[in-house]
């Protein structure tokens, strides 16, 4: 049978974000810890970079606002430059709102396809489903799992290692291929 | 040992925002149990009846629209601008309360805002579908509502970039997009709750299709968390600059009581102002109905009705500078303008509004009727009176007489401009309506927030 991996159930965040300080300082890289809410610091205490969502969202604003801009120039300039009430052709302050809009528009779609895409959701499978207990994780419960997929990974000892830090209702996942 | 009898402050805020013993459990079961209840409440059976009927009218009255035309209307000339343009500027406005919940409540860091931004941003979303409805259909060919978008087409035709008919266009409906946007993010976490309670496998299906295989992993927290925190901040201009567009269909025309420099800050104030109205009265309609009080508060209540008092000071201080900015400036038409509104044919529309929008607010000095439900239910309806005839003063009143006595004309409604406005409350109740029977009215995820043992430096002195 393959596995997916183990995970271990604690009772509050405060107990959580102690695990994830000692998985990570056993040296354990595929990890996560599960909660119905975000809590505060857990990424320094899994030793998360910081996200590089940010950069798309720049990115994406960004090019929002260069084809709002290039969009209008070009209506009025190239496709169909029509004299209304005397304004300039190039009324370029008057471009400033939808430029604005178009920047506000591509960094919102930028936040949250990013946010799908380094998520890799919808991702509608995945082996923690298999756990009936594990789905309280999205109303009260807190969750530690270690993938298989670590190299310092043994089925045996990690078990152990999340006995020992406080860990109940140890459960080997299998894999779904 | 000290740490467990003297309670932190973020204990006493807690307990004022959730009382009780609440903890996650219970916050799960509280929120979630509405939308899984098999049978909903018997008043909302009869509200939905009754939105379904103001929506028929809405259908209708559109249908005959599009047969007939815009002279079912009682627009005539000079007053080509009528109650389409009234309802457009007042269902946006009544969508500005949801952003500024959702958005700049939560880069302050305000978590009392938690227990009813879900609301209010779906609020948002329905209350600018009903603005929508009307740029779309004011000139009475829906048909050709397309041409707003700046569409390649046979004729080589583009919108004119340069009108703020057109910005606003742009600006309202990036507004509902990102909206849309921002709603659908906080509900992803809530969504795989209901997913993961659900009794029944269709439910299980239709809410996991859309919880998107959500795990609660911080990796996945950790990449949310930013996209909700610069979903925030980018709403937080856009939201500044929707009703600031909408003001400059106005402020950038010649008529004299339009054209002012005011009317940007004025209109968003405005705008926050009556949305905060729509949120208070939907959120005291649904507390009561599903006994959710140990969830929105009086605390929250007594919050809204702050910023209410704040909003509406900055309308009743924006008025009386129109007036002195009238007086001021020496000019025969703008003076006229003003006093036209204030003792003119339609003396009766501009002092509602002054009672409405600056009266009746200051009532929120004293905690007592910050606190008092009934009180409040009343005023939250009578801002939303106050600030319709806001905009009824500055579209028609404006309007009806501006430079040559030889132009003006009044202005009559006619049944199918009452039906059209009453129609919009159909398809925004509807809308409502729908949202409380199948989705958490509270965010489940960020209410937990809420609790001191969420935070992991709770107790810890650093």
């Amino acid at each position: 049978m393959n596995t997916y991996g183990i995970i271990a159930k604690f009772d509050t965040p405060v107990a959580l974000v102690h695990a994830a300080e000692k998985v990570r300082n056993a040296g354990f890289k595929d990890f996560d810890c599960h909660s119905p809410f975000p809590i505060h610091g857990m990424d320094d205490a899994m030793g998360l970079k910081r996200s590089k969502l940010g950069y798309v969202i720049g990115a994406m604003g960004l090019t929002g606002a260069l084809f709002g801009f290039g969009l209008q120039t070009w209506i009025h300039s190239i496709a169909y430059p029509m004299n209304i009430s005397g304004k300039p052709f190039f009324a370029y302050p008057a471009y400033a709102i939808i430029t604005f809009e178009l920047m506000v528009l591509f960094s919102a779609f930028g936040a949250v396809f990013g946010m799908m895409y380094f998520n890799r959701i919808p991702r509608f499978h995945h082996p923690v489903f298999y756990s009936d207990k594990f789905s309280r994780v999205t109303s009260d419960a807190f969750y530690v799992s270690i993938e298989s997929s670590d190299p310092k990974y043994n089925a045996q000892e990690v078990k152990l290692f999340l006995k020992q830090i406080g860990g109940t209702e140890i459960e080997v996942l299998r894999d779904e291929n | 040992m000290l740490d467990n009898k003297i309670k932190s402050k973020a204990e006493i805020r807690a307990e004022k925002l959730l009382p009780g013993n609440q903890n996650f459990t219970t916050l799960t079961d509280d929120i979630a149990g509405v939308p899984e209840d098999k049978k909903a409440p018997v008043q909302w059976w009869l509200l939905f009846g009754f939105a379904l009927s103001l929506l028929s009218i809405f259908v209708g009255t559109l249908g005959f629209l599009v047969w007939e035309g815009t002279g079912i209307w009682g627009i005539n000339n000079p007053v080509f601008w009528g109650w389409a343009i009234i309802n457009f500027v007042w269902w946006v406005g009544i969508g500005h309360a949801g952003t500024l919940i959702s958005a700049i409540l939560h880069l302050f860091r305000q978590n009392w805002r938690n227990a009813i931004n879900r609301f209010a941003e779906t609020m948002t979303l329905f209350a600018v579908i009903c603005a929508l409805v009307f740029p779309g259909i004011h000139i009475g060919r829906i048909w050709v509502a397309y041409w707003f978008f700046p569409l390649p087409n046979q004729m080589g035709m583009w919108p004119n970039m340069r009108s703020p008919l057109i910005w606003d266009f742009f600006a309202v409906f990036t507004y509902f997009t990102v909206s849309l946007l921002f709603w659908y993010t906080g509900l992803i976490p809530d969504l795989a709750t209901l997913r993961d309670r659900a009794k029944t496998n269709l439910k299980r299906k239709i809410y996991g299709f859309f919880a998107l295989g959500w795990r609660g992993g911080n990796r996945q927290w950790q990449h949310y968390e930013l996209a909700y925190l610069v979903l925030a901040g980018i709403s937080t201009p856009l939201v500044l600059s929707v009703h600031s567009v909408v003001s400059s269909d106005f402020a950038t025309s010649i008529i004299p009581g339009w054209h002012t420099t005011i009317f940007p800050p004025y209109f968003v104030a405005g705008a926050i102002y009556s949305g905060f109205g729509m949120v208070m009265t939907l959120s005291l309609v649904a507390r009561k109905i599903y006994n959710l009080g140990h969830i929105i508060t009086v605390e929250h209540l007594d919050k809204m009705a702050q910023i209410m008092l704040l909003t509406g000071s900055m309308v009743g201080y924006a008025y009386a500078m129109e007036f002195f900015v009238a007086w001021y400036s020496g000019n025969q038409y703008e003076s006229f303008a003003f006093i036209n509104r204030a003792l003119g044919p339609y003396w009766w529309g501009y002092w509602v509004m002054i009672f409405c929008n600056v009266i009746v607010p200051q009532f929120f000095w004293f905690e007592r009727y910050r606190r008092h439900i009934p009180f409040l239910f009343i005023t939250s309806i009578l801002v939303n009176i106050g600030m319709w005839f806001e905009r009824f003063v500055i579209v028609v009143v404006s309007l009806h007489r501006d430079f040559m006595p030889g132009a003006w004309a009044m202005y009559n409604p006619t049944i199918f401009d009452v039906s059209i406005y009453l129609g919009t409350f159909g398809l925004f109740f509807t809308g409502f309506l729908l949202f409380l029977r199948f989705l958490p009215m509270v965010s489940i995820a960020e209410a937990k927030l809420v609790l001191p043992e969420s935070n992991p430096h709770h107790g810890h002195k650093e």
